[in-house]
């Protein structure tokens, strides 16, 4: 399926079935699903090995709901890597989509040369990413030892190398203590957790035999505000939200955690809509974006959930693509989801009568806020159209589900539904 | 020389004919031009690398001079450096993009002000502004927020990578056999006490010993009073005007494709939104005056200060992540021009208080400075052969960058391995910048050389991948330098961090 045929010279034409960029849990189980069904499926992914965030989180609690056992990280992204090439997917790595040369066709940047890739179908699956301290605006100087989660766990589960001995991370979230875990194992204490929450937010689960194991004190309530240390770092100073009162903190590793993005940017180039809570493509209950043909999973549409959940977004997709392969169009606008504070965004954002039920039955919300109560209201048109508690609290820093049997009770034909809390 | 001479160790070389201290844009402009003629030159240079100071952090501009103070020597050298600098780029590579430039008007003042601006362009030599409507001014940049009541174009005025372009003065003054010593800061100076022989020479007292010099060149930017004080003069006194700028998201490019400026006051240039030659879109600066001549940080203050402007001038803008920020430090004295002063006596010239334009000018101040130093006695005879310009490697988005480019990945698939991510940067290009005439001596010199780490991940993705490969290319350079270097000294200090 390879050729030259005169798109520029040096350039290759690649024409799979259907083109999936990025090789993490979503991409390459949408992957392994297409291939097994006759596709002729092409991955792409940038980094020089496939497995996406897993790679390098090397601790254990991946793959529950897909896989239905608990493995660590670097052997989840492994298996479904085998997975799918096991299934007939052909994985690239070191195969960087640099941008769009049709509506599904694809530029890519790999050691063999570029690339063009025209398939019939996309599936992007380009993952999420934390925002740095340069987008959190925090100020103060600028010396090495400020980094995110992602680059503190490559540092030391796949170059090995050291960080400092006392650091501070900012949020409490799962990831917050995944960071922890990396830090203890590179022989860094962690002096601080801060956060601007009224608790820690990850599961308790977590937190509470975390707190006791690592023993890390967390700082609710707080918050960061300046970087100190022109060469390296000196300290932080933290500022108590209650009242305003700062003191500093000396240590020589900051670690930004949680405070996801998307990486859209291939979204974003090929002027797919955009949800603005979440900033990643909005896509609806069959994980279609705004053009026919791409469609969009894992932790680009829901920044950012477990890699299970990516996971089965990429089973969920597999039938939706095929359907489209055969010529299934979707039917009218569909009807917009929206959400109400302490919610920031609502996955998918749009629901499509008829094109059936949403990944897992679930429709995923982020909050902004603590509620210990989840009383979740659903209206459309000044009509409420469920009203339940859930059994499961609103945490910041981490996913909500709502059963979109919720939805059940909405106008087809009706406008925007809202989800809001009691 | 080789590297590790740049940066470690005793000097090796006990005497030049001149010392050009500071290796800024001007230094390295000026070190280049004087190496083209039959005199031993060092650059001498406290950090471990060119452009490590003022010439780093600044708005990249490549000014028209249309807003200098007429008959001013900043407003003349400014103009010259600008078709200099642009000429250079051409040969040299530095990336350059003819984006042109709006200047806004907000309100009736303002707009009261620009037949004034204008007419001040002229006399500054440049004859191309024009004054334009509201209407127009929302058709070159319709991403600007409502309320503009016209503005002034300056079709000419560019943006330029400040990197590449200290950088390659470096290169070529390198290549024509100037001294580089980094990690050399001047700490004292004995004048010359005669006229002849050792006597005629200054002795300069750096960190990494002794240097005579038969004359002496002050680009030391912000520490320019500092070493005219140890000459024995007290001419000006730089303070130190800091300026924070946002550098937003890529995406925020398709907002703006032309520099859009304020009307200038007295305090400044105001703060201006701007796309940068690598693709993103700044916002800044800030002016505030400091006194701490090494404090770069950034500021919850200037922070929000931007966000204000920012908010004023470009909401949508601010719906972007901002990709990094940073704080310059401009060397502002009390003088409304540039501090250029020749000692004939002391065979010393100061090139001081080059405070918001060095970067366009640095060619025309080193032409300058060239015929003062000629005047004033210094022989100039130009080498006979000299070798041919560098040609930089591009990081600019104007010009396809290596990852873009099948034919060089056909020949080596480096430049098809990205690297870094966000920036496209490949295996090929930090390879190359590795293995430089000046190699990068940290990270931050890998990343003014090729743009890692410098994109919106921070290094998420890439960070301990990049740092990986330079320690290893400066752990290579060590080792080499073990088996081959002349000196037998085994220091190991020179990994990065
Ligand atoms: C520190 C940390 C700890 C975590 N711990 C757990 C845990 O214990 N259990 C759990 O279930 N989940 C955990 N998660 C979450 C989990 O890793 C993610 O949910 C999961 O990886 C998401 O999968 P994905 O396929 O959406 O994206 P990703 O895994 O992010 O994969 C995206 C892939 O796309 C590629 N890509 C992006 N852009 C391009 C492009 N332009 N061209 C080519 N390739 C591209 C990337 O290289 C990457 O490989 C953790 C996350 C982090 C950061
Ligand atoms: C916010 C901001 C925006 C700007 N925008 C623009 C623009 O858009 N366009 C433009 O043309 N210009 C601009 N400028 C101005 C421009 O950056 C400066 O004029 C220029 O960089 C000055 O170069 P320099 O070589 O004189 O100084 P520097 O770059 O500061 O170099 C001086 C060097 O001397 C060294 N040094 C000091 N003391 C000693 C010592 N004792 N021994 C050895 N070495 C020493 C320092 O380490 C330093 O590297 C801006 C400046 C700022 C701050």
């Amino acid at each position: 399926m390879s050729g030259t045929n005169g798109v520029a010279p040096d350039v290759t034409t690649e024409s799979p079935d259907v083109a999936v960029v990025g090789a993490g849990p979503s991409g390459l189980t949408a992957a392994r699903e297409l291939a097994a069904s006759g596709l002729d499926v092409l991955v792409l992914d940038r980094e020089w090995e496939a497995g996406g965030i897993p790679r390098h989180s090397d601790h254990t609690g991946y793959g529950l709901r897909d896989l239905h056992r608990v493995m660590n990280g670097p052997a989840y992204a492994r298996l479904l890597a085998e997975r799918a090439v096991e299934a007939g997917a052909r994985v690239r790595t070191s195969a960087m989509v640099t941008g769009w040369a049709g509506e599904r066709s694809l530029d890519v940047t790999t050691p063999e040369g570029r690339i063009r890739v025209d398939a019939r179908a996309v599936v992007l699956a380009t993952g999420a990413r934390e925002r740095p301290r340069t987008a959190r605006l925090v100020p103060g100087d600028r010396p090495p030892g400020v980094m995110n989660t992602g680059q503190l766990q490559n540092l030391v589960h796949l170059h090995h190398r050291e960080v400092g001995t006392r650091a501070v991370i900012v949020g409490a979230e799962l990831v917050s203590w995944s960071a922890a875990l990396t830090l203890r194992e590179a022989g860094c204490r962690t002096v601080l957790m801060t956060t601007e929450h009224p608790h820690a937010e990850s599961y308790a689960a977590f937190s509470v035999p975390g707190r006791a194991v690592l023993r890390v004190p967390v700082a609710t309530r707080t918050r960061v505000t300046r970087i100190i240390g022109h060469y390296a770092v000196e300290a932080v100073e933290v500022e108590d939200l209650a009242t305003g009162a700062r003191r500093t903190v000396p240590c020589d590793t900051v670690i930004f955690t949680g405070d996801w993005i998307p990486d859209h940017e291939l979204a974003r180039a090929a002027g797919l809509d955009i949800d603005p809570g979440s900033k990643g493509p909005l896509v609806d209950n069959a994980l279609r974006t705004s053009r026919p043909g791409v469609f969009a999973v894992g932790n680009l549409v829901h920044p950012v959930d477990t890699a299970d959940i990516a996971a089965l977004d990429g089973h969920h997709v597999a039938r939706h693509v095929r359907d489209y392969l055969a010529g299934v169009l979707p039917q009218g606008p569909g009807i917009p989801l929206r959400v109400e504070a302490p919610f920031t965004w609502v996955s998918p954002g749009l629901v499509r009568p008829g094109a059936g039920k949403p990944p897992r039955e679930r429709i995923l919300l982020w909050s902004a806020e603590q509620r210990l109560v989840a009383r979740v209201e659903v209206t459309q048109d000044g009509r409420r159209i469920a009203r339940r508690t859930l059994p499961w609290p609103v945490s910041p820093g981490r996913v909500f589900r709502v059963p979109s049997s919720l939805l059940s009770g909405a106008d087809p034909h009706g406008g925007p539904i809202t989800i809001a809390l009691a | 020389m080789n590297t590790r001479q740049m940066r470690y160790g005793p000097l090796p070389v006990e005497r030049v004919d001149v010392a050009v201290i500071g290796g800024g844009v001007v230094g390295a402009a000026v070190a280049r031009a004087l190496s083209a003629y039959e005199l031993s030159v060092a650059l001498v240079e406290a950090r471990a690398d060119v452009g490590d100071g003022t010439s780093k952090a600044n708005t990249a501009i490549l000014h028209t001079g249309f807003d200098a103070k007429p008959g001013t020597l900043e407003s003349r050298l400014v103009r010259r450096g600008y078709e200099l600098l642009g000429d250079y780029a051409t040969t040299t590579g530095i990336p350059v993009e003819r984006t042109g430039a709006v200047l806004v008007a907000w309100t009736e003042e303002e707009l009261a002000a620009l037949p004034g601006l204008a007419a001040k362009a002229a006399e500054n030599g440049y004859e191309r502004c024009e004054i334009v409507d509201a209407e127009e001014v929302y058709r070159q940049v319709p991403a600007l927020a409502p309320g503009a009541l016209g503005g002034l174009t300056v079709p000419d005025e560019s943006i330029i990578c400040p990197w590449t372009t200290t950088l390659a003065f470096a290169t070529e003054a390198l290549s024509r056999g100037t001294y580089l010593l980094f990690n050399t800061r001047v700490e004292g100076v004995e004048p010359p006490s005669g006229t002849a022989g050792d006597a005629a020479d200054t002795v300069l007292r750096t960190s990494r010993g002794t240097l005579r010099a038969g004359w002496v060149v002050n680009a030391a930017g912000l520490g320019s009073d500092v070493i005219d004080g140890l000459f024995g003069h007290t001419r000006f006194t730089v303070t130190p005007r800091r300026g924070e700028l946002f550098v937003f998201d890529k995406l925020a490019r398709p907002l703006v494709n032309r520099i859009v400026l304020p009307v200038p006051s007295s305090r400044g240039k105001g703060v201006l939104v701007s796309p940068t030659i690598y693709g993103n879109v700044m916002l800044g600066p800030t002016a505030e005056d400091r006194d701490d001549r090494t404090d770069t940080s950034t500021s919850e203050h200037g922070f929000g200060f931007l966000l204000e402007k920012g908010r004023k001038l470009m909401p949508a803008l601010l719906e972007e992540e901002v990709t990094a920020s940073y704080a310059g430090l401009r060397a502002a004295t009390e003088h409304g021009d540039y501090q250029v002063f020749l000692d004939a006596g002391q065979r010393y010239l100061v090139l001081g208080g080059i405070r918001s334009t060095g970067l366009t000018s640095a060619m025309a101040v080193a032409e300058h400075a060239l015929g003062l130093l000629g005047e004033a006695g210094l022989r100039l005879d130009a080498k006979a052969t000299l070798p041919d310009p560098p040609r930089m490697p591009n990081i600019g988005e104007a010009f396809p960058r290596p990852y873009q480019r099948a034919d060089l990945i056909a020949e080596d698939p480096a430049y098809g391995t990205a690297v870094c991510f966000c920036e496209r940067v490949t295996e090929g290009e930090i390879r190359d910048a590795l293995a430089s005439p000046i190699p990068p001596a940290d990270i931050d010199g890998l990343r003014r050389r090729t743009r890692a780490l410098m994109g919106r991940c921070q290094g998420f993705f890439c960070g301990a991948e990049v740092e990986g490969r330079l320690r290893a290319g400066v752990a290579r350079e060590n080792r080499e330098y073990r088996e081959h270097g002349e000196h037998g000294e085994t220091e190991q200090t020179g990994e990065a961090q």
